[in-house]
């Protein structure tokens, strides 16, 4: 099977990257040093290649109508054009789908999805579109750039031409800006400062490269993975899938129930009659080491739950995870981690870890 | 590429060992294998004067992508560990032939090394594995 490369791959090469094979794409998993790269973002300012991710457009006459349909938060909460909202689609179980952000955009709406659902999601939203005067046009051609840290929006103010800078400079967090194919969000990955930039693919590496000369370093996936997981956000796949509801994935916020009848909406209803809750907290190793995916957490010697995604914090310098946990079971000053065989005990404290830099998570009691 | 020191010998799970003149064994492990685990984090190093076989773990090496065990390549007891590895572990990736070395060994047998890899025959290892 030949790997797909976006149309930055030659830059990755020339900055050192070593390439692996990510959901079907040749993608950077770091130039060198994940750590020094996730340091960089948390003290200066990084630039992610995005290009992978999925963009499909919304239009038509039921667009709003569909995606509130569609969607588990209200697209409504988009009051004017050039705003951007999180969500999660669910599927008749209440479990989650993907997720992803929507704009509300010049002609419809925007959604960014995961690229290792791909496939999956443009078959659900088709499918979900039934009855709906709706049309998805997948936006193939574009490339997605991502700058994130402190310096990255003074870095973007430099290199952007100067009636978008004087726009963009007036961006909100969450707020984005379109200007033809050039859309920009304040929105990201990372906890920090920044924007995503979405592109014609042929303006992408003249903009990688202005980025460069301005001081922004490359950054792969390993640190935009570490870096996501200090700022507590949630990453498809691990922390939650279409077996997993909104509550046990602290998606809670993102679920708007307001008569709307979403996909999902009566299961997660009915299921909270029905089944042993749970929910999903951060853990802090007390020791050295660090936590990996799949580690089971016990309580008293009981698997009470188990660690979703986990890693190296170079902010914290500590063993770092989200953890699913029972809610009846478990004391949360009382757990440990299962590593190699060996019951290592965690701290269970409030998401996020990690904002603008600065440790912000507050310790859990029961 | 990464670099295949000639003055020392290999096993073949990617450990180099080197006899010093004082007929002590330094352990490390090779350039390819600290680029294959990334990012180092911590090391678990073994008591010194405490004993080990060859082919049992000896240490561990925590790095971003993985914990992955490391083998003593000769029986004998360890004299030394490298306690620069407690707060710097980024120099297993920055001098895996140098700084960035684990244990010495006093090995019973110090013509137990002529057994292990030859340089041209770990380099060859490599290249096969990728």
């Amino acid at each position: 099977m030949t790997l797909m490369q976006t149309c930055l791959y030659s830059r990755h090469i020339a900055a050192g990257g070593k390439m692996v094979d990510f959901s079907g794409w040749q993608m950077p998993i770091h130039y060198g040093s994940q750590i020094n790269e996730h340091t960089a973002v948390r003290e200066r300012a990084g630039v992610f290649d995005v290009s992978h991710m999925t963009v499909i457009d919304v239009i038509g006459q039921d667009a709003r109508a569909y995606l509130q349909h569609l969607l588990a938060n209200d697209v409504d909460r988009l009051a004017t054009l050039g705003q951007a909202l999180y969500s999660a689609m669910l599927n008749h179980e209440g479990g989650v789908v993907d997720d992803l952000i929507v704009y509300r955009a010049p002609e419809g709406y925007r959604l960014v999805v995961n690229c290792g659902t791909r496939e999956k999601d443009l078959a659900w939203l088709q499918q979900a579109a039934e009855g709906f005067a709706v049309e998805m046009m997948e936006q193939a051609e574009l490339a997605m750039l991502a700058v994130q840290g402190p310096q990255a929006l003074s870095a973007l103010n430099q290199v952007l031409p100067t009636d978008v800078a004087q726009r963009f400079k007036q961006l909100k967090p969450f707020e984005c800006l379109f200007e033809d194919d050039l859309v920009i969000a304040r929105t990201g990955y990372t906890g920090e400062k920044g924007a995503e930039v979405m592109l014609q693919k042929d303006a992408a590496c003249g903009l990688w490269d202005r980025l460069l000369e301005e001081g922004v370093m490359p950054i792969g996936l390993g640190a935009r993975d570490t870096l996501r997981l200090e700022a507590g956000l949630n990453l498809y796949g691990s922390d939650m899938n279409e077996s997993v509801k909104p509550s046990s994935c602290n998606l809670s916020w993102t679920v708007v129930h307001n008569g709307r009848n979403f996909i999902g909406e009566q299961a997660l209803i009915n299921r909270v009659r029905t089944e042993t809750e749970h929910k999903m907290i951060g853990v802090i190793l007390k020791e050295r080491g660090v936590l990996r995916s799949g580690y089971p957490i016990l309580c008293d010697g009981n698997q009470v739950g188990v660690v979703t995604s986990g890693a190296f914090s170079p902010t914290l310098q500590s063993g770092i995870g989200f953890a699913r946990v029972s809610v009846e079971e478990t004391s949360l000053t009382q757990l440990s981690a299962e590593i190699r065989g060996k019951l290592v005990p965690v701290t269970a404290v409030s998401l996020p870890f990690v904002k603008q830099g600065k440790a912000v998570y507050q310790l859990l009691a029961d | 590429m990464a670099e295949v020191r000639d003055d020392v010998r290999y096993l073949a799970s990617h450990e180099w060992v080197k006899l010093e003149a004082d007929e002590t064994a330094v352990v490390g492990i090779s350039d390819h294998a600290q680029a294959a685990l990334g990012d180092v984090v911590y090391v678990e190093l073994p008591e010194v004067g405490s004993r080990v076989a060859a082919g049992d773990e000896m240490a561990v090496v925590e790095s971003v992508k993985a914990a992955s065990d490391i083998y003593a390549p000769v029986t004998g007891e360890i004299t030394a560990v490298n306690m620069v590895l407690e707060d710097a572990p980024e120099t297993v990736n920055e001098a895996p032939f140098d700084t960035g070395w684990f244990v010495k060994i006093r090995p019973d047998d110090a013509a137990s090394l002529e057994s292990l890899l030859l340089p041209s025959a770990y380099q060859a290892l490599c290249e096969s594995e990728v």
